[in-house]
């Protein structure tokens, strides 16, 4: 089970992951793991606009369906295409070529909330 | 308050060594999956997958008169077949809701076994043995038996060199007491998958020694296979799930089971509660459910609706991995069961067009029919 560090997490089991100054979203390994085989990401049009918390998508693995939230409120100027045709690039690759959205935060100052990786083992209940 | 800790099957040391997911399941720890789901449902249908079923329980029935008072119990008829038949029956109460799904092994004249789900152990035992003549023996062996199963279009040539049975004399849901890989079993040709297929049930302490012959003769081509891969497995074929699609509160006649209720016979539980629906015919009806494609996929507990009003709920809904697109059983009011009508399933908010079907989903499956 991977926990990057350089990574900042949500209660809601996504990742974030600066980039200049956007931020690319994704699920953790522990979500994908959960989730089982993935069948369909269903991901907003890039231009939509999100508050922190929102929903800003679904995620339907053969045996149950998921919600993806916000971590960060923004617009989103980016969508990961590659989901449409091969979802289970998430199960594979949830921190890298499983990446979702990229999102461009209003308030920077929201980052701060979000978890570090040792916050968010402890929460899934893994020893550090 | 006591705790009730989930038990293991024989083979669960196996499982975890193999880096199976493991869930807790109608009382047992069982593997939900090993490599992925759809890589395992893949794999039976095409290949051979490898099952630990030893969660289910068996209560062996011994005495002169076990098949026509196991006959008495379930609405499937047992007297009158031969030795060595297998026969898939409902049991019910007197009103005709569904106490459990199970197979009878008709094995001698004087002797009769049970499998029943791991889920209903406890309440099957009691009602089977309340319903049983004192002068029966019953016995609860599902600790003592394991339950390997082995499941795929190339079974036959996979197991036959195995075994001193002929496979290909073996019929579709018969079994005959025998020995694979030198181990003894009862070897039966059924199965949850719709693909051709054999259960052996062994003794549990011989259980990992088979699963390991089995596991070594069948190397890469050999896959083990989780709980959520036998579930997709069966949803294809719309084979009932107890707890999904049959339970308390369904009878045989509306599940889509009438063909297990054999009202010719002279009487059995729940007998007068069945002609009465039969007469009356059914409120509603288990039926197929298809979104026709796209990203829907419909869930347990999701409501079915037809012209704005609700008919029906879905029991079990899924995305199916050889069909290719999510598919869900449900009931449906009568009126609007035929295949072919037009609902609407309301998935989290959004209500998605949909077609009544019959089941199966997937016709291209390698079980016997005979």
């Amino acid at each position: 089970m991977e926990f990057p560090s350089d990574l900042k997490y949500t209660e809601e089991h996504e990742w974030a992951r600066r980039e200049g100054e956007d931020f690319l979203i994704g699920i953790t390994d522990y979500a994908q793991s959960e989730l089982g085989d993935i069948v369909f990401v269903e991901l907003p049009e890039p231009g939509t606009r999100v508050d922190r918390g929102a929903v800003f998508g679904t995620i339907e693995a053969v045996k149950t369906v998921s919600d993806l939230y916000a971590p960060l409120g923004g617009e989103i100027l980016e969508v990961n295409t590659d989901l449409a045709d091969q979802p289970e690039i998430v199960n594979a690759s949830p921190y890298g070529d499983g990446w979702m959205i990229r999102i461009k935060p209003s308030d920077p100052a929201e980052v701060e909330s979000l978890m570090d990786a040792d916050a968010y083992r402890a929460q899934v209940g893994e020893d550090a | 308050m006591t705790e009730t800790v989930d038990r293991k099957t024989a083979l669960y040391e196996e499982h975890v060594r193999l880096g199976a997911r493991i869930v807790s399941f109608g009382g047992f720890l069982m593997p939900l999956q090993y490599t992925g789901q759809i890589a395992e449902h893949r794999a039976v249908r095409t290949g051979l997958g490898l099952f630990d079923l030893s969660h289910m329980g068996e209560f062996r029935i011994r005495g002169a008169g076990a098949p026509a008072a196991v006959d008495r119990l379930v609405t499937n008829r047992i007297l009158g077949t031969e030795p060595g038949r297998v026969v898939y029956s409902p049991m019910c109460r007197p009103e005709g809701g569904i106490v459990d799904d199970l197979l009878v092994y008709h094995l001698a004249p004087d002797e009769v076994l049970l499998v029943v789900n791991a889920s209903n152990i406890a309440k099957d035992r009691a009602w089977v043995r309340e319903h049983l003549p004192n002068s029966l023996e019953f016995t609860d062996e599902s600790e003592g038996i394991a339950l390997v199963a082995v499941q795929g279009p190339r079974v036959e040539p996979f197991l036959d060199p195995m075994t001193p049975t002929p496979l290909a004399d073996l019929a579709y849901y018969s079994a005959v007491r025998s020995e694979v890989a030198g181990i003894p079993v009862l070897l039966s040709r059924t199965g949850y998958t719709g693909e051709d297929g054999f259960e052996l049930y062994v003794a549990s302490d011989r259980a990992p020694e088979l699963w390991g012959r089995l596991r070594e003769a069948g190397g890469e081509g050999l896959t083990p296979v989780g709980l959520a891969a036998r579930d997709t497995l069966r949803f294809e074929m719309g084979y009932c799930l107890y707890g999904n699609d049959i339970d308390e509160t369904t009878n045989p006649l509306e599940a889509g089971l009438g063909w297990t209720v054999k009202f010719k016979k002279d009487a059995f539980v729940a007998k007068e509660a069945l002609e009465a629906v039969r007469a009356a015919g059914v409120t509603r009806r288990l039926v197929g459910l298809d979104p026709g494609g796209g990203r829907a996929v419909p869930r347990k507990g999701y409501p079915i609706l037809a012209d704005g009003k609700p008919v029906g709920s879905v029991t079990s809904g899924t995305f199916a991995p050889s069909v290719g697109r999510g598919l869900a059983l449900g009931y449906v009011a009568r009126s609007h069961s035929g295949a072919g009508a037009a609902v609407g399933i309301d998935i989290r908010g959004r209500v998605v067009d949909a077609a009544v079907t019959r089941p199966p989903f997937y016709t291209s499956g390698s079980r016997k029919t005979h």
